[in-house]
């Protein structure tokens, strides 16, 4: 903690800070740290609270970290007693989105659901993986090119088919001495559309959470952009997690996040809470969505009615993929789902990576709605 | 110099508090700090915010504060070069090499050049605010475009050379944080998240932004507000959508609907979700109570 020898005494603390704050994972650059105390200067201070407004202007820590980092800020500078962060009422959703969260947290996580976590973690560690036998390396290589596609604003050359390049064309006529030769033409890009992943991990799922995790993990692999969440009875973001190169580690990693492995379901009220989250329905908008779930709702489905119908509006495509449709006795009976066949776009089997793969790759083809396919037979 | 006219305008963030209020902008320490913080050290300032705090709003009121123009880019999805930078007006061109003939002629003169935002603010530091809004709507590309601005405030034209920033000029990024930015981003601004703010805040807000709006109805409106804001709504009303509000009602009860009715009747300016308004029916009546009593 000894400052270097050019400062003075007096900024020891403001170092000392940022230092803490480097260990307690958040991202502080060098120019942050001067601009930090450069604020610090222009403030006076006069008080606490000048020094606390400078460092919340200057270190911007993200809005989701924002009491924990008052929580450092009250310990390092007025001594309080070691920063405990609360959690929520039991009776919400709880939102975790691993982005904030750093091993320590994971350590706990881990610590506290002994039993159960650590089943789950065997189950995917002790798994041997053979190279593609489950067709995941062809979702893999595959993906971001069989997603349906979005007109861009960004356009690109092209030969036929699109508008004139006004500025090259120019650039041909000053080299032509003012003779205008064929015209060069622009066409917009095609992109591929996002892919939003919502994974069922409650108990009655439990025999396909790990192989659904996997193809998630292919799934965020292969595609420019996709969001990969899991919901049981709190929702849960596994994105950066899964974007970790190696599978097993990633698995890990996604597998140490997740609080509540192998519980109820709450479908409606966790997939509310996603939308009420602007940051993460926004991920949904004009994305193709996949919900592994069996649908099963434990009491009342209004919500998830609603939630579902919201996502519906929300999506370019909205897929359910059940693992009970690997049977072919299986008939949208339910009453949940009964409900919710109007607004689904497809309803599919999921039990099976294999054939999960293959409905993803199949995403960007025309399909009939899901209420026209079982329509016949139920 | 008109630099240290700023600075002189900034003198403390009490000072800037003050002259915001003038503007009819309503901040709280910590935004005023930030605001305070941003035109010394001479750094963007980054506002992030569920949407309707009045992230924009707080742009416009430092704008008027410092007394220079707003220019606004507008971001979305494919926002490129030519809408940010410059662009050649390639017509005009064209019809000055006919019109020409065989004289020689200068196709990259001022004449021809369309200064797009970053460049009209290059041009004229001191006089320009910049307000690169609801950047999360852009590409990482233009994130990265922006990066390069931001650091050295200079724009490369190839025909031209590069154009220099005279002073440091002040800009503005709002978010709704629908994605997350660059850290690279972050790290260069100075950074303030609007929250909602408390019912006695929303309801001077409300008095300041109105137009004639009795003290008792912005009250009950801020509270009603609060209320409404703490239930899992698709889109829970902004600050702009408590103002229509408090006005809409006002105008009902001058037309002659009573008080808990005049609140009911304009809900449709406040919630514009058919969902929402169901979900939030059956309850708007105690709230109303509640938040009038």
């Amino acid at each position: 903690m000894r400052p270097p020898e050019s400062l003075p005494r007096a900024a020891a603390p403001f170092l000392g800070f940022a230092r803490l704050l480097r260990r307690r994972a958040f991202a502080i650059a060098p120019e942050q740290v001067t601009s930090f105390m450069q604020a610090v200067t222009l403030l006076g201070p006069r008080s606490m609270n000048d020094i606390r407004e400078a460092a919340l202007a200057t270190f911007a820590p993200p809005p989701d970290r924002r009491d924990e980092f008052e929580a450092h800020f009250r310990a390092y500078f007025h001594g309080d007693a070691k920063p405990s962060i609360e959690g929520e009422e039991d009776d919400e959703t709880r939102i975790k989105d691993d982005r904030g969260t750093h091993e320590e947290e994971n350590q706990a996580a881990r610590q506290e659901k002994g039993g159960e976590l650590s089943s789950a973690l065997e189950q995917l560690s002790s798994r041997e993986f053979q190279r593609d036998a489950d067709g995941l390396g062809q979702l893999r290589r595959k993906l971001a090119s069989a997603l349906p596609t979005r007109r861009s604003f960004r356009t690109a050359r092209t030969r036929s088919r699109g508008s004139f390049d006004l500025r090259r064309s120019l650039g041909e006529i000053v080299g032509a001495d003012g003779d205008i030769p064929s015209p060069l033409l622009r066409r917009r890009l095609a992109l591929p559309r996002k892919l939003l992943l919502l994974i069922d991990i409650s108990g009655s799922m439990k025999l396909h959470t790990a192989d659904y995790l996997k193809l998630a993990h292919a799934a965020v692999q292969g595609a420019d952009r996709a969001e990969v969440f899991t919901f049981g009875t709190r929702l849960t973001r596994i994105t950066s997690a899964l974007r970790i190169r190696d599978r097993e580690q990633a698995l890990a990693r996604a597998a140490a996040l997740v609080d509540d492995w192998d519980g109820g379901t709450r479908m409606g009220p966790t997939l509310l809470a996603f939308l009420s989250v602007p940051r993460f329905s926004a991920f949904a908008r004009g994305a193709c969505v996949v919900i592994l779930s069996d649908g099963l709702e434990r009491g009342d489905h209004s919500d998830l009615e609603t939630a579902m119908r919201r996502l519906g509006a929300r999506a370019f495509r909205l897929s359910l993929a059940t693992p009970l449709a690997g049977d072919p006795r299986f008939r949208p009976a339910t009453a949940a789902l009964h409900a919710l066949l109007p607004v689904l776009d497809d309803l599919v089997d999921g039990s099976s990576v294999g054939s999960l793969a293959d409905f993803i790759l199949s995403l960007g083809r025309p399909a009939p709605a899901a209420s026209v396919i079982w329509k016949g037979v139920s | 110099m008109i630099w240290a006219q700023a600075e002189q305008l900034a003198a403390s963030p009490e000072a800037v508090a003050a002259r915001l209020t003038a503007s009819r902008y309503l901040a709280d320490d910590s935004l005023a700090t930030a605001i305070f913080l941003a035109i010394r050290l001479g750094k963007p300032l980054l506002l992030e915010g569920a949407p309707g705090v009045g992230k924009t709003e707080a742009a416009k009121a430092v704008a008027e504060l410092l007394g220079r123009g707003l220019v606004r880019l507008q971001c979305y999805e494919g926002i490129d070069a030519g809408h940010a930078l410059y662009e050649w007006n390639y017509q005009r061109q064209l019809l000055a090499i006919r019109h020409a003939g065989e004289h020689e002629i200068d196709i990259y003169d001022d004449r021809f050049l369309i200064a797009r935002p970053l460049l009209q603010v290059l041009r004229a530091p001191v006089e320009r605010v910049l307000l690169v809004d609801e950047i999360d709507r852009s590409d990482h590309e233009f994130e990265a475009l922006l990066l390069e601005f931001l650091s050295d405030f200079q724009i490369s034209i190839p025909e031209r050379g590069t154009i220099r920033a005279a002073t440091r000029p002040i800009v503005i990024l709002t978010s709704n944080r629908t994605r997350e930015l660059a850290e690279a981003l972050r790290r260069r601004c100075v950074y303030h998240w609007i929250g909602y703010p408390d019912a006695q805040r929303e309801a001077e807000i409300i008095m300041l932004r109105s137009g004639d709006v009795a003290e008792a109805t912005a009250k009950a409106v801020a509270n009603a507000v609060q209320e409404i804001r703490a239930r899992p709504l698709a889109k829970p009303p902004g600050i702009a959508e408590a103002v229509e509000w408090a006005n809409a009602a006002t105008i009902l009860e001058k037309g002659g609907s009573p008080w808990p009715e005049a609140f009911r009747r304009a809900i449709g300016v406040l919630i514009k979700d058919e969902e929402d308004l169901s979900a939030i029916a059956p309850e708007l009546g105690r709230i109303v109570e509640e938040a009038l009593a």
